[in-house]
């Protein structure tokens, strides 16, 4: 839990990367769309393909005993469409291009959305394409020809940091049913997962600079309405509001008596009386996100780095990120 | 029983799987019993009522319950749960069984499978061509189901029935590779089981009134033939089949008595032919008399017949000789001569009484052939399929009282005359005649020309065949069976009606190309086809390699049709292309490096008058490039216009 995972890939075996064969290392693809080519794609019978050998079989055996010659024609037939339908499962990876989407940052907890983009240039249609993505996942899609299709994957997220996108298996039984096809497209895409926000008032001696003490926000006087972010505690929603629009809008927050424009030095030292890092630095996105909130401008001071006095999302993120990718010293 | 969900089956695959499941079980309702085509078809039913009303799977009691009903109906019908017959009534009980539990792609696998079998098991019945035609259809309609079960409701009906034929095409070309070069065993790996030839008809080994005059009701084919030469009259092909020696007042069987091989003298030239005999439970070649040489594994017992080691379990096609004048056993054994004079005691007095009168009157042996014949000629016979039943003097109250018959009965009278007269004689049966096809030059012998005739011994030349039957009726020996009767007799419509001659003559030329060319591809035709191919002697080694060259050749040829590169697929790259035409038409030219943005700053300048018309162009092309568009329509509309106002 001290140490963040970023820089790790999280589907790189155990065994070292120099045992294993060249062509069995998985390689990111980069960011530029990629196609899948003959090289890279595996086809192997799958059970149903087993079961249908085994019916050949034993028609072939019944077709020999009592000399049925149109019995040996249609094991034949059956056959041949079944060695022409491994090369249709196939040709419904071969040729596909994939390429990396955007991935937005989310705050621990939530789920990532890695986009991925799937590109059709072919005029036949692409159908049951499964892709599984990491060991849980399983999406099935069907691409029409031509079609660009965008493709979310939701990953779970527990720590802060980068999220690399896990190692992706697309697979396809299409259209016989008796083979599995399938690839390891592997786009690089990294997902910055925020810090999980606690919820907290702003520090009351937060002026880090002669000005005057911040004044906190106050819970007496209604000041107005805004979107909710996720760090926002579940009491100041505006529930009633929520109600009458029968949830079809966004939750509101309900703000107090906001402050004065002075400046908010958030620093790690003010978070001493925790131990633990992670909270520390939790609480730490709390405040960022309740300072942007209430409008005000803040600066940030990190054990590794310091950023300057700003605001806006642009400022909002270059926080969050030095917070999501903070390494404490211990 | 849980299972992955993604697994589940959508809604509309099952009415697939019910088409596949009756279309694979539709031929078999005209050979098995009516109560298991009946429970079969009412188990797709019930199947089809609970997918419409969306019910969920029976009770596993109740699936139980079915299932032993179904083995037990079997065990009562068929006596065993073995076999052909009754393995082929467990799979079209079975087959929709798994219909009612049908709940996952794997489930409908099963069904696939089970349906494959059972067009297999239609080739138990009939191999003919509607019957291929069929299959052809039902593994196209399995194929689309199976495209269905993979696909899903996305995929479009057009695209999929565009790859289930394309998949039926490439599988033939495997097809014909495998039927030609596969190597053909012959004959069953295990003993073909009792139910093997049950339906089936042919000639019989015993001969009472009666027997005939049913086979002759059959329009099936017994055997076809091919002259290599002219082929002889309608009146000399006779073909033979056992010969029938001992007579106990009722029935006439063959003995079993050893006697010596047959000494056959040829008069004539050899006649080559070849035959192809439909499958029956016994072993007779049924050669033309007389044959001079055999096939491989055939012999000749004393008294002509030709016989195979092993009966025909399967279309055969042989190879014989036979001579058309002969002397057959001049100097026959004295036992044999006496065997053939034997009649039983106590019956028939009248013709006995009859025989010994033309005995005293006649000297010579030939004369009272001649006499017996003349008999039948003057007094009022007639020649019916449908005689009148006969008392235990049946020879007797044939010759002097009905006076109707068919083969059978003047062949009996005719031997029991001359066995009483002192003339050595016996019926031979077997085939006489037959169909000569002007199509292809095979001479088609049916069921119903079978035939039953005499033969007497004459010293001095031998075993001579005597034909009353030729003498009451003429037209039967000399044009077929089909004008010696009247069209009320029963006989079956194609040999009768003469306006559908031609037709059925192209249709059985068809058959018989079929038959001999794609039923009859054997392991003899495979080493000729081989010999020609340049693989003289082959073993199996050299054939499994060349056999696997050619199947490997094929893949390879169908994966570089597969993946053969297609034209530019890109329809927006397209488009944009076009539109840079019509700009080249205007005198302004893309350069490499511009980009559309570029590009349109310049068109600004040079020529203004287009500007806002490809100003849109690039608009809709960028939104389709790096835009969340992906809808072309825009494009398309724009480079349209661009393309129509340059022409104003």
């Amino acid at each position: 839990m001290a140490q963040p995972h970023a820089f790790r890939f999280s589907w790189r075996p155990r065994v070292p990367a120099r045992l294993i064969p060249p062509f069995l290392r998985p390689r990111p693809d980069g960011e530029a769309p990629f196609c899948l080519t003959q090289r890279r794609i595996y086809i192997l019978p799958s059970g149903q393909g087993l079961l249908y050998a085994l019916l050949l079989i034993a028609m072939l055996l019944t077709a020999i005993n009592y000399s049925l010659a149109l019995g040996h024609a249609l094991v034949f037939l059956l056959a041949g469409i079944a060695l022409a339908g491994m090369l249709e499962t196939f040709r419904n990876m071969h040729g596909l291009w994939l390429g990396a989407g955007s991935s937005p940052p989310v705050f621990a907890g939530e789920a990532a959305r890695f986009e991925l983009l799937l590109d059709n240039r072919s005029t036949r249609h692409r159908p049951a394409l499964r892709l599984r993505a990491g060991p849980a996942l399983e999406i099935e899609t069907h691409l029409d020809p031509q079609q660009l299709q965008r493709l979310i994957v939701p990953l779970p997220t527990t720590q802060r940091g980068w999220l690399f996108l896990p190692r992706l298996r697309l697979s396809t039984r299409y259209p016989l049913g008796l083979y599995v096809a399938w690839a390891y497209p592997q786009p690089s895409m990294r997902c910055l997962v925020y810090p999980t926000p606690i919820e907290m008032p702003l520090p009351a001696a937060a002026g880090g600079e002669a000005g005057p003490l911040s004044q906190q926000r106050g819970d007496d006087d209604f000041a107005g309405l805004r979107e909710r972010q996720p760090a926002d505690a579940l009491n100041h929603v505006a529930w009633k509001i929520d109600a009458r629009h029968d949830g079809a809008r966004p939750l509101l927050i309900k703000e107090f008596g906001s402050g004065s424009e002075t400046a908010l030095m958030l620093d790690w030292a003010l978070t001493a009386t925790v131990n633990d890092a992670e909270t520390r630095i939790s609480m730490l996105t709390g405040w960022v996100l309740a300072a942007e909130a209430a409008g005000r401008r803040y600066a940030l001071t990190l054990p590794d780095q310091q950023l300057p006095l700003g605001s806006g999302p642009a400022h909002r993120h270059a926080c969050l990120q030095a917070l999501a990718l903070c390494v404490p010293t211990p | 029983m849980s299972f992955d969900p993604r697994e589940r089956l959508e809604r509309s695959t099952p009415p697939w799987l019910f088409g596949v499941s009756l279309a694979a079980m539709a031929p078999h309702v005209l050979f098995v019993p009516h109560w298991l085509a009946l429970s079969s078809a009412l188990l797709v039913l019930w199947a089809f009522r609970r997918w419409q009303r969306d019910e969920p799977m029976p009770a596993r009691g109740l699936l139980t319950l079915a299932t032993l009903a179904a083995l037990a109906g079997l065990a009562v019908e068929y006596r065993t749960l073995l076999g052909r017959d009754a393995g082929m009534g467990m799979l079209l009980l079975f087959c929709p069984l798994k219909l009612l539990e049908i709940r996952t792609r794997r489930d409908a696998m099963v069904l696939i499978v089970l349906a494959y079998f059972l067009l297999l098991t239609h080739f138990f019945h009939a191999q003919d061509i509607l019957s291929a035609a069929w299959t052809f259809g039902c593994v196209a309609l399995t194929l689309l189901a199976q495209i269905r079960l993979q696909a899903g409701q996305r995929l479009p009906l057009r695209p999929q029935l565009q790859l289930a034929g394309r998949l039926c095409l490439q599988g033939l070309p495997f097809l014909i590779v495998l039927f030609l070069l596969f190597p053909r065993i012959q004959g069953p790996l295990w003993g073909l089981p009792q139910d093997a030839f049950s339906g089936r008809t042919g000639l019989s080994d015993s001969m009472s009134p009666g027997d005939i005059a049913t086979l002759v009701q059959s329009g099936d084919i017994a055997l076809r033939t091919r002259f290599f030469g002219p082929v002889p009259s309608t009146a000399q092909r006779y073909w033979r089949g056992p010969v029938l020696d001992a007579f106990d007042g009722r029935i006439w069987r063959p003995t079993p008595l050893r006697t010596p091989p047959p000494r056959i003298e040829a008069l004539g030239p050899g006649l080559d032919y070849e035959l192809t005999l439909e499958a029956a439970p016994q072993n007779w070649l049924l050669a033309l008399d007389a044959p001079t040489q055999l096939p491989e594994k055939s012999s000749l017992d004393g008294q002509l017949t030709a016989r195979t080691a092993a009966p025909l379990t399967e279309r055969t096609r042989v190879r014989l000789q036979s001579a058309l004048i002969y002397r057959f056993n001049v100097d026959e054994t004295p036992a044999v001569r006496m065997h053939n004079l034997q009649l039983p005691p106590r019956f028939n007095p009248r013709t006995l009484a009859l025989a010994a009168e033309w005995q005293q009157a006649e000297q010579n042996p030939e004369a009272l052939v001649r006499r017996a014949l003349k008999y039948f000629t003057e007094n009022d016979f007639h020649y019916t399929l449908e005689p009148p039943r006969l008392g235990i003097h049946s020879v007797d109250e044939f010759l002097f009282s009905t006076r109707r018959g068919f083969c059978e009965h003047y062949a009996a009278a005719f031997v029991v005359l001359m066995r009483a007269a002192g003339i050595p004689a016996r019926v031979v049966t077997g085939y006489q005649g037959g169909e000569l096809n002007p199509l292809d030059g095979y001479v088609v012998v049916r069921q119903s020309d079978a035939h039953a005739w005499a033969e007497v011994w004459l010293a001095g030349r031998g075993w001579v065949r005597v034909d009353p039957t030729a003498a009451v009726s003429p037209d039967r020996i000399e044009t077929g069976i089909g004008r010696a009767l009247a069209s009320t007799d029963g006989l079956p419509l194609v040999v009768r009606a003469e306006w559908l001659r031609d037709l059925r003559q192209r249709w059985e030329a068809l058959n018989n190309q079929w038959n001999q060319y794609v039923l009859g591809y054997d392991e003899f035709r495979q080493r000729n086809l081989l010999a020609t191919l340049g693989l003289e002697t082959v073993d199996w080694q050299t054939l499994a390699i060349f056999l696997g060259g050619s199947i490997a050749t094929l893949l390879l040829a169908l994966l570089a049709w597969t993946l053969r590169p297609q034209r530019s697929t890109d329809p927006a790259r397209q488009l944009w292309q076009q539109a840079l035409r019509q700009l080249q038409r205007s005198k302004v030219d893309c350069a490499p490096w511009e980009t559309p943005l570029c590009l349109l700053a310049r068109v600004e300048q040079t020529a203004p008058g287009l500007a806002p018309r490809f100003s849109a162009v690039v608009d809709a092309y960028l939104a389709v490039r790096y835009g969340n568009q992906t809808d072309l329509t825009d494009l398309r509309a724009a480079v349209a216009r661009l393309a129509s106002r340059r022409t104003d």
